[in-house]
This record gives structure tokens, C-alpha cells and sequence, in this order.
């Protein structure tokens, strides 16, 4: 695959968010991963593509899974990568953002991958530093590889998004993942039903061309998708639900309420799930869930955008 | 010794006070307004040829945050009093969220002092409402309106306690001083940096509803109306709010309000449209569109009764090189609101020239209690001399001001301050260095 082939298909120099995408790019995009997909089935699974490129992975905020994501798709991509974290590093030692973005320049990496606590710090970025920037999830904004992997995921298994019902679940207000996915999602033609208790969806959720319900079963209705949303407990300090378990008697996804749910619908989670808060267990490890297909993906979704990004630097070079 | 006297011969002297629009000539002497009226003689006098130019009573901007004490990264009273000059300002009056706080009666004093010993723009200073901005005892009123103080204000730190507020406008009676509330809840707010709405939705920022500026003012209307204090909105920045002065005018609750110029100009969807510059980070947050609309309509109408730049600067490392939820709220205002109100606001439509004018000058006089925003005979010889045909270009790196943070920059407006007379005299500002 030679990233000259799809210079053309491909024009930013930055993946900030979905908002500003074309149908066209977020197709290009999910079909780049398509071919990356077969990589990863691969005994060796490690192509040359990006061989003598740098990439920063620059998180300030704790990850797990989206970091390890994309330190595999950068290694499979035979690319250099190097790790900041926010803790022990500078980032926690009151440097200033811009600082540590310039030190980051002086290293001439070829893209930087960024998470952040505040929304709009990949998009400061974006607009100050010459190297390519992926937002790997800014505050409560956007989170662009996640809704694309979602797609990725949506579309093997249903063959489309065009005219599917997508129920989205839970705590929409703190949600990247929702913001980046209704985007995508209303963006390719499916249509999109959020839900979650009235404390946890912002009052000015209207308006985006979506559905908004505030009733489990009612959104669960006729769903093609149902993708639930992580209960964030550790930000809830400020107790917006009486308690876990009345938010699970309320919200949480049995396979009981989603037989409301067309018969072959498919249930997802950006992880990391909270078993027995906003998902009983049986759904989370059940027949209708492609919760681990999201995480392969993942990689592969990143491995395209890694890509595409590298492209758009070599026609430029 | 320069000349005490001076005749601005021929211009266009628009004066609300006096319910004056015309060209007609205008004699300073000693320090005073000596003479107004058609062809007057020049004697001895230095002549201004003001034909084809604006002639007002000062500018006063009514409110102003200068760094000292304390912040002088931030400003100095030299680098603002000439910030305020060169945007055509006469007076500004200052925020007593300073360190110390103007609490006392030394700080009032050593401001009015300095700042009169610098000769640029003059300085009146607001007394904090409670003793160190702290929401639990009143500070001392009497004395430092002694000391000069023109209203009390508790600067950008809303008073909780309703007890203590109002306490302050009873009490504000006995000296006839505006209480100036930044109105809003901040525990209702939490951790909003922005308005409330569809954009502060889509961006992932927590918002503060306007609810928050309207429960308190509620509060507000109801303590002002049950003392018989005069109260002030500083600012007033939603619909709901502009309504609730409104109605509390026509039922003669002595309540003012004033208005921003970037809360006249700017919405919400500029945090978006600006990739989350912290220019657009302000307090109160930029609203939306229906609130821009109520407050062009309550300025046209009546219900508000002054612009003020709410000049509030910072030091760049402080505000432009962080993102956006940590920047602190403030943008600097001295240097563009002259040309972004006759622009923007006058050539505009929203508003007639004289009606500007009453706002920027006769109406921050009157409530400060000052005797400048006038030109009647006998009155301080303040000056705004604005060239309306004047095109400039905002360029923040050439400000006077410390600050450098402003969501105008590189703005072309039409219409300008060219020249500004304090005391008789007109300011000459050093070149810029």
C-alpha cells in the first residue's frame, strides 16, 4: 500500500474531530481500515508502511485502551513511537501546554497523538505545530478514532449505517463518544436516539438532528444498535444520580429490556464497562455483543488513520 | 506653560446632556467649558479645527480593571490611564479587585493620587463592597467615598449572602452610592466556562445557564426595591435579565445596568468559530443569539444605561498560552470600543450617534455621581474628539495596554477617537516604544 495512491482521497493534515468530516472522508477512512483489518490476521503482523516516522503519543490524561490501541497500530505500522504521559513527566509539572508543544516540535515528530482533559487542546495544537495531530479524546468533546471504530464495527456486521436506529445510552453530558458519534453517525444517514436520566443529558441535547428520550425501553424500541455509555463514577463526585443501583433499575441494559431491540440487534461499549451499572453482564459477554470486535478494530481503524495522515506529509514533502 | 485655552472651531457638537446635535464652536478655559455657541471668537485661544469632526463630552469608562496595586504584570496605571487616552477616554472608572483590595481608605487615596500625578486619563476608583472581597462584612463606605470611591463593588466575585447585600444598599443610601453587582450563582455555574446552550453542548464545555445571572437578580431587584438603594447590573449579558430591568424601571426600582461591548457583538458560537481562543473566554460567557438580540433592543430602548469595555488584561502567560477551560475570564477593551461602537453600533443602525454618546459619557456621569459628561458652561473641560470617517485597523500588538487579549483583533472599523481632552488640555501621549 503506498500512501501516494491515496493522496488525493485524503487532504488534512490533522484528524481533530468528526465534526468537520465529509461522508466521503469518513468513508475513506473506514475503507482504509478495511484493507489494515487483514494485517492484523497476519502470523507477522508488522508492514513497513510507516517505517522511519515518529509518532508521539501524548496523553495528560490516564488511558488504557485507547493508548494501547494506538501504540498497536503504530507498531504493526512499523512506526517510532515514543510515550508522555500527563503523570511523573513535565505535563504534571505545571509546564505550560504551549511549552511542552514546543519542546514536543523541537523532537520533529511526523504526527502526534493527543488526549486531553480540556476540550479544544488537539485543536490549539492542530493550529500551532507542523506535525499531523490525532485527537485521541479532548474532555467531553469529541473522541474521533472511537466513532469510527464504532462505524467500523456498525458496518461489518450490519453492511451499512445508511437508515439503521442507533440507541445511544447513559451519561450523554460527559460523553467524547456520543459528541464524536452523532457526528458520524447523522453524517452517514442513521438515525440516532439518546437516552439517559435527565441529569446526565445536557438540557440543549435537541437540535442535533437526533432523537432525545429519557426512557430506556422507549429509545431501546426497533434499535438496529444499542450502544451504551460508560458510567463515569469517578466524575460524578457531585452525585448527579441518587446511586448506582437505582441508575441500573433505571438504565442498565438486561437482556430483558433489549428485547425491545430489533432480534438482530448488536450492543456495544467503549469500555471500560461498569458490569452490573450501565450493563448486566449477561448482555456484555452475550451473543448480541460485539463489545471485543470494537476493541480489534480499534487498531485497525487507527492503523488507517495513522495512514492517511502520513500520506497527506508525503505528497507534501 | 501650554495654552489654557482652547476653541474647537466647526465641528459636530453632539452633547445628550443638553439635548444638543450641531455644529457649533466650543471655548475651554482654565480648565472648564467657557463658552458654547455659533462662531465664537477665537481671542487668544489655540484653534482646533474641528470641521468634519465629532465633538463630545469625555468618554468615561465605567468599568475598568488596572493591575495596581498588586497585578502590575498585568497593568500599571501608566500603561492603562494611556490605554484609556488613547482610546479616547477621559475617566475610567476602576474594579477594587485589586491587593489590596480598595477596602480602605489609603488604597482609594494612593489611586486617585498616582493617577492624577500621571496626567493621562482620570481615575475614579470603586470601593469594595465588603472589606477583602470577601462576602462577610461591609467595607467602609463613607470613608472612601471620602477618598474618592464612586460606588461599591465587589468586582467579578458575586455576593452570596443576601443578608450582607442587602445591608450594603441600605447603607449605600446614607452616601447616595451605586451597589454594582456581578450577578450570578456560582454554585448553580460549578465549573461553566461558557454560556449554556447548543454550542457549549457540542464543544463538551461545561456552560452556566443564564439562570444563573437571573435568580440573583431577582434576589437583587427584590432587596433594591424593599431599601430604596441604587442598584447597578454590571453587566447585564442575557434576555431574561434585560426584561427583568426593564419591568423593574417601570416600577420604579432604582436599577441600572450596563452593557459590554464583546457581550453586544460576540455569541457563543465565536468560541466554536474562534477553534477555542481564549479571547472569547469572559465573564459572564458570550451568550447566544437571542440574548445579543434583547440586549441591541435594551440599548436602543432605554433599559441600558451604558457600554463599558470591562477592560480586564492579563499577562500572556496567564491567558493566551493555555487552553481554554483554565484562561482566566477577561479580555482588554480600552483601545476598541470607541471604534467598535461607532462602527459597529452606530453605523450600524442599532443606534443613533447622540444615543451612543449618552451611554459612553452622560450616563456612567450620572451614575458615578461625576461632574464631567457634559459640556454645559462651567462643566470640566473633558473632550472626546471622534472622527467618524476614520478607518482603523485593530492590532493588539501596538495597544498601550499591557494586556494583549482581545477577540477583535485584526477587525477593520470605521470611526475612531482622534483626540481626548482632560481637564482642558489635550493628552499627548509618548510615542510608542
Amino acid at each position: 500500500m503506498s500512501p501516494e495512491r491515496y493522496a488525493h482521497l485524503w487532504t488534512r493534515k490533522d484528524l481533530v474531530g468528526i465534526a468537520d468530516l465529509s461522508a466521503d472522508e469518513i468513508s475513506v477512512i473506514l475503507d482504509t481500515a478495511e484493507s489494515f483489518s487483514e494485517v492484523s490476521q497476519r502470523q507477522i503482523k508488522k508492514v513497513p508502511t510507516l517505517r522511519g516516522r515518529t509518532v508521539l503519543n501524548l496523553f495528560f490524561e490516564a488511558s488504557t485502551r485507547t493508548r494501547s490501541s494506538f501504540e498497536l497500530a503504530e507498531k504493526r505500522l512499523s512506526a517510532d513511537s515514543l510515550n508522555f504521559s500527563g503523570s511523573g513527566s513535565a505535563l504534571s509539572k505545571g509546564e505550560t501546554l504551549m511549552d511542552t508543544a514546543h519542546n514536543l516540535e523541537a523532537m520533529s515528530p511526523d504526527l502526534v497523538v493527543v488526549r486531553h482533559q480540556h476540550p479544544g487542546v488537539p485543536h490549539m495544537l492542530a493550529e500551532r505545530l507542523q506535525s499531523g495531530i490525532i485527537n485521541a479524546g479532548d474532555g467531553a468533546h469529541e473522541h474521533p478514532t472511537q466513532a469510527l471504530l464504532d462505524a467500523f464495527t456498525i458496518r461489518r456486521a450490519k453492511g451499512r449505517l445508511d437508515g439503521l436506529r442507533v440507541a445511544i445510552i447513559g451519561d450523554i453530558e460527559h460523553s467524547r463518544v456520543v459528541r464524536s458519534n452523532i457526528h458520524l453517525l447523522t453524517k452517514m444517514g442513521a438515525q440516532v436516539v439518546i437516552a439517559g436520566p435527565r441529569t446526565l443529558v445536557p438540557l440543549h441535547a435537541s437540535g442535533f438532528g437526533i432523537e432525545v428520550v429519557h426512557d430506556l425501553d422507549e429509545a431501546l424500541e426497533g434499535a438496529d444498535v444499542v450502544m451504551m455509555l460508560r458510567v463515569q463514577l469517578e466524575r460524578h463526585q457531585r452525585a448527579q444520580f441518587p446511586s448506582v443501583r437505582e441508575y441500573f433499575r433505571l438504565f442498565g441494559l438486561t437482556e430483558e429490556r433489549l428485547k425491545r431491540a430489533k432480534d438482530d440487534v448488536i450492543v456495544m461499549h467503549p469500555g471500560p464497562m461498569n458490569r452490573g451499572v450501565e450493563i448486566d453482564s449477561a448482555v456484555a459477554d452475550g451473543a448480541r455483543s460485539v463489545i471485543l470486535d470494537q476493541v480489534a478494530n480499534g487498531v485497525s481503524v487507527r492503523m488507517a488513520v495513522l495512514f492517511l495522515l502520513m500520506a497527506v506529509r508525503t505528497e507534501a514533502a | 506653560m501650554t495654552a489654557l485655552k482652547i476653541l474647537f472651531k466647526g465641528g459636530r457638537v453632539v452633547d445628550p446632556s443638553q439635548d444638543l446635535d450641531g455644529v457649533l464652536d466650543l471655548l475651554l478655559e482654565d480648565g472648564k467649558v467657557a463658552a458654547l455657541g455659533p462662531d465664537l471668537d477665537a481671542g487668544d485661544a489655540d484653534v482646533v479645527d474641528a470641521s468634519g469632526l465629532v465633538v463630545t463630552p469625555g468618554f468615561i469608562d465605567g468599568r475598568v480593571f488596572l493591575g495596581e496595586p498588586g497585578y502590575e504584570h498585568r497593568e500599571t496605571l501608566d500603561s492603562g490611564l494611556q490605554a484609556a487616552a488613547a482610546g479616547g477616554f477621559t475617566a475610567v472608572v476602576t474594579t477594587p479587585d485589586v491587593s489590596p483590595t480598595v477596602d480602605r481608605r489609603a488604597v482609594a487615596e494612593m489611586l486617585t493620587r498616582d493617577a492624577a500625578r500621571l496626567g493621562w486619563a482620570r481615575l475614579h476608583p470603586m470601593a469594595a463592597l465588603s472589606k477583602g472581597l470577601k462576602g462577610e462584612e461591609l467595607a467602609e463606605m463613607g470613608e472612601l467615598q471620602e477618598a474618592g470611591a464612586v460606588a461599591a463593588f465587589d468586582g467579578v466575585t458575586p455576593v452570596g449572602n443576601p443578608s450582607l447585600f442587602r445591608r450594603a444598599l441600605l447603607y449605600s443610601t446614607h452616601f447616595d452610592m451605586p451597589i454594582l453587582h456581578r450577578a450570578a450563582d456560582p454554585q448553580l455555574d460549578a465549573d461553566g466556562v461558557m454560556h449554556e446552550g447548543e454550542w457549549s453542548t457540542r464543544l463538551g464545555l461545561p456552560g452556566c445557564s443564564s439562570v444563573s445571572e437571573r435568580s440573583v437578580l431577582a434576589r437583587d431587584l427584590l432587596l433594591a426595591e424593599e431599601t430604596g438603594g441604587r442598584y447597578h447590573l454590571a453587566p447585564v449579558s442575557t434576555a431574561g435579565a434585560v426584561d427583568q430591568i426593564r419591568r423593574a424601571k417601570e416600577a420604579g426600582i432604582r436599577a441600572t445596568c450596563d452593557v459590554t461591548l464583546h457581550h453586544l457583538l460576540l455569541t457563543d458560537g465565536d468560541v466554536h468559530k474562534s477553534v477555542f481562543s481564549t479571547a472569547t473566554r469572559v465573564d459572564p460567557p458570550l451568550r447566544g443569539e437571542s440574548d445579543v438580540k434583547a440586549l441591541l433592543a435594551g440599548l436602543a430602548d432605554g433599559t441600558v444605561d451604558m457600554i463599558v469595555s470591562d477592560h480586564r488584561p492579563y499577562h500572556a502567560d496567564e491567558k493566551s498560552d493555555v487552553q481554554f477551560s483554565v484562561a482566566p475570564p477577561g479580555i482588554v477593551g480600552l483601545e476598541t470600543a470607541v471604534s467598535l461602537g461607532l462602527d459597529r453600533l452606530v453605523a450600524a443602525g442599532h443606534i443613533e450617534l447622540g444615543r451612543f454618546v449618552e451611554l459612553m459619557s452622560c450616563a456612567p456621569a450620572r451614575l458615578f455621581g461625576l461632574e464631567t459628561g457634559t459640556l454645559a458652561v462651567g462643566a470640566p473641560a473633558d473632550v472626546t474628539l471622534l472622527d467618524l470617517d476614520a478607518e482603523v485597523t485593530v492590532e493588539a500588538s501596538t495597544f498601550r495596554s499591557l494586556g494583549r487579549c482581545t477577540p477583535f483583533d485584526g477587525w477593520t472599523l470605521k470611526g475612531a477617537a482622534v483626540g481626548t481632552y482632560v481637564g482642558g488640555r489635550r493628552i499627548e501621549l509618548p510615542e510608542l516604544g
